[in-house]
């Protein structure tokens, strides 16, 4: 639907867009984070793009199965150009960082923060680098991969473990 | 309370447990601790149609300081596991405990990082109620299962 899209964003940003793939109407395009505020300011203000609503910010972690460990999903709706984009960066566990999307969309805030709390994933230049799930105190990211499936890091002494 | 020697020399037609514990059965002012989805069968249970007024235990109250009777309904997160605590601690003796649900009762299915797995390991529980959600019937059931327990309490144990 939104090839348009893409095409637009490799004309301007031709170094740094790695791939980029549409299947059924999603069209989803692999970008470095170099120059990643640059790329999403752009995709706000250009007129004929125009993304204004910021949908979605996750991660992935393909812990084992690809490297670069992480990818960093964002998703773009426009309201008066009615069409999506997605987008991914690839950051490495050693260096598991992008900047932060928060100067161009606000609304992102939260999400980035669900992010670091939930992955590790830094988001650099975030007004408020903390967690925003777990509580203070709480060792690790609990949605990798390689988090142990039965650590529990409790809050309250429980009663078994009373003196 | 000393209530044994208040009465001295005075006569009771019956053994005191037995008739406290049948004014305290029936008066049960319960907190509902409310937390997720359990919570609409607890409405369910309180309103009119199944009415637990009938069983004595028809006023919440919001605060717990004027409760004796927690229902934890919903699943409790490790991160809320200390209000929890909190609120129990606040209630006066006597009190008792109701973990309403799977969630409340074993953490349910949420067996993961971030779920406290089953209020007992809080906080003492009198009764547990099973199910996702329980029905309304399982609710009452439970309560009359409380009452029962409450009936047969030593007078000593409720100081």
């Amino acid at each position: 639907m939104s090839k348009h899209v893409l095409e637009r964003l490799q004309a301007r940003f031709a170094d740094q867009v790695e791939e980029t793939h549409s299947n059924q109407g999603d069209d989803t395009a692999y970008v470095k984070r170099d120059k990643l505020v640059e790329l999403l300011t752009f995709l706000r203000d250009d007129a004929e793009l125009a993304f204004n609503l910021p949908v979605d910010l996750t991660v992935v972690d393909w812990y084992q199965k690809r490297e670069p460990r992480f990818e960093v999903v964002y998703h773009l709706y426009s309201t008066t150009k009615k069409h999506r984009v997605r987008l991914k960066v690839r950051v490495d566990e050693d260096d598991a960082r992008v900047p932060s999307s928060f100067p161009v969309w606000p609304g992102f805030d939260w999400f980035e923060r669900e992010a670091w709390d939930l992955y590790g994933v830094r988001f650099e230049g975030h007004p408020n680098h903390t967690r925003i799930m777990m509580w203070e105190g709480f060792e690790g990211h609990p949605l990798r991969k390689d988090y142990p499936i039965n650590k529990r890091q409790p809050l309250t002494t429980l009663l078994g473990e009373q003196k | 309370m000393g209530l044994e020697g208040q009465l001295t020399g005075t006569f009771v037609g019956t053994r005191l447990s037995d008739a406290l514990n049948w004014a305290r059965k029936y008066s049960l002012f319960q907190y509902p601790f409310v937390t997720a989805c359990c919570g609409m069968e607890f409405m369910a249970t309180a309103c009119s149609h199944y009415d637990i007024s009938r069983f004595g235990a028809e006023i919440p109250r919001f605060s717990p300081r004027q409760a004796d009777l927690l229902f934890v309904v919903g699943t409790v997160s490790h991160k809320l596991a200390p209000v929890l605590r909190k609120v129990y601690d606040q209630m006066c003796d006597p009190k008792w405990v109701v973990a309403f649900g799977a969630c409340a009762s074993s953490g349910g299915f949420y067996d993961n990082y971030c779920t406290v797995q089953g209020i007992d390991t809080i906080i003492p529980v009198d009764v547990y109620i099973p199910g996702c959600p329980p029905r309304p019937e399982q609710v009452l059931d439970a309560l009359m299962m409380l009452q029962e327990k409450i009936q047969a309490e030593p007078l000593e144990k409720q100081a």
